[in-house]
């Protein structure tokens, strides 16, 4: 159990006790919000679990430094965009999948571009935002939202790189 | 509503995803011992770290979805304009909780209701990427370099962003009678 995990763990175990404190019921109730999204997401977080050592011991670290590895640049970034705006895994899990593509020698600029297209544009969700906001209003939030993870990625891969 | 028969069949997807890459994972491991044994190790290690994390995490949204009183979020994003509002519509969607297939029909109420459409976008944007839980993850795995650089450039890149698309969109869909409020 790593520093980090534990430094989480107490911060919400502080916030869980105040707000037991201050209200029964409504702590009932988050905890009870906590429970279902852990079944919801439970099978993705395995999914990406059991991905990751698939990855990580069968695909050579070789084939993703090549293909995604600092040295692939900018269409090593932009192939990770591709792929961040098509998947439609919650961030939450893709944070873990990112590390083991980091150890494996993929750039910081394509794990960064991959990241931010996953969180901001969601081509499963394209039609609901359509829907909702109007063609116009989704395609440029999409459009300007994979801009701006291209910028990041660039930045971060220079400075981080 | 369409929403829950889609997110009913989500789940399910995500449970055949979930048998297939654990299925494809154990027989390869048994085929390839030497291989399979590092790829289960990895895996472990990886099931042990969400084991710790994740629960936290997730009673950390539960409390925000409880304290934190949406309807609150409507009013406050709807009335901002100006750098305060830009401001604000990225603070409050960094609090809520939820996917963002919620915060769509939270955001058209919002723009039918006269929000600005850089205010909007930046409080849809703000709810997809940095929600403070889903970063305790990514401070987790990917380190405070990595996460803090990552937020604060997606912060100073999205203000521009979402006033761009607002001076796009207004161009483009009242051409000829109104000019694209300035202030």
């Amino acid at each position: 159990m790593s520093l980090t995990a534990v430094v989480i763990d107490a911060l919400v175990a502080v916030c869980l006790v105040l707000s037991l404190l201050k209200d029964r019921e409504k702590t009932k109730a988050a905890i009870l919000i906590a429970w279902n999204a852990l079944k919801r997401l439970a099978p993705s977080v395995l999914a990406v679990i059991a991905v990751i050592g698939l990855i990580v011991g069968f695909i050579p670290a070789k084939w993703i430094a090549s293909s995604i590895g600092s040295e692939s640049g900018m269409v090593g970034a932009l192939v990770a965009a591709l792929i961040g705006s098509v998947l439609f895994i919650p961030a939450l899990i893709a944070f873990p999948l990112a590390k083991s593509l980091l150890d494996m020698g993929a750039g910081v600029m394509a794990v960064a571009a991959f990241i931010t297209t996953l969180t901001m544009i969601g081509f499963v969700f394209l039609p609901v935002e359509i829907k909702e906001l109007g063609r116009r209003f989704a395609f440029l939030r999409n459009g300007l939202s994979l801009v701006a993870a291209m910028i990041i990625a660039m930045i971060m891969g220079l400075v981080l790189g | 509503m369409s929403n829950l028969s889609s997110l009913r069949g989500r789940i399910r997807w995500d449970l055949a995803i979930m048998v297939a890459s654990a299925c494809l994972l154990f027989s390869l491991s048994i085929i390839f011992q030497d291989k399979g044994e590092k790829a289960m190790d990895i895996s472990w290690a990886f099931f042990k770290e969400m084991a710790f994390v994740l629960p936290a995490v997730l009673v950390l949204m539960g409390l925000f979805g409880v304290w934190v009183d949406r309807r609150l979020v409507i009013r406050y994003l709807g009335e901002g304009s100006g750098i305060g509002g830009l401001l604000l519509a990225i603070v409050l969607g960094t609090l809520p909780t939820g996917p963002l297939y919620i915060a769509f029909p939270l955001a058209g109420m919002l723009l039918k209701k006269g929000a600005r459409v850089a205010n909007v976008i930046l409080f849809l944007s703000a709810w997809a990427c940095i929600k403070i839980p889903q970063e305790l993850v990514e401070l987790r795995f990917l380190g405070w370099r990595f996460t803090a650089l990552r937020l604060g450039l997606t912060i100073a890149l999205l203000v521009p962003m979402a006033l761009l698309a607002e001076v796009v969109f207004h161009r483009h869909e009242q051409e000829s009678a109104l000019s694209p409020g300035g202030g």
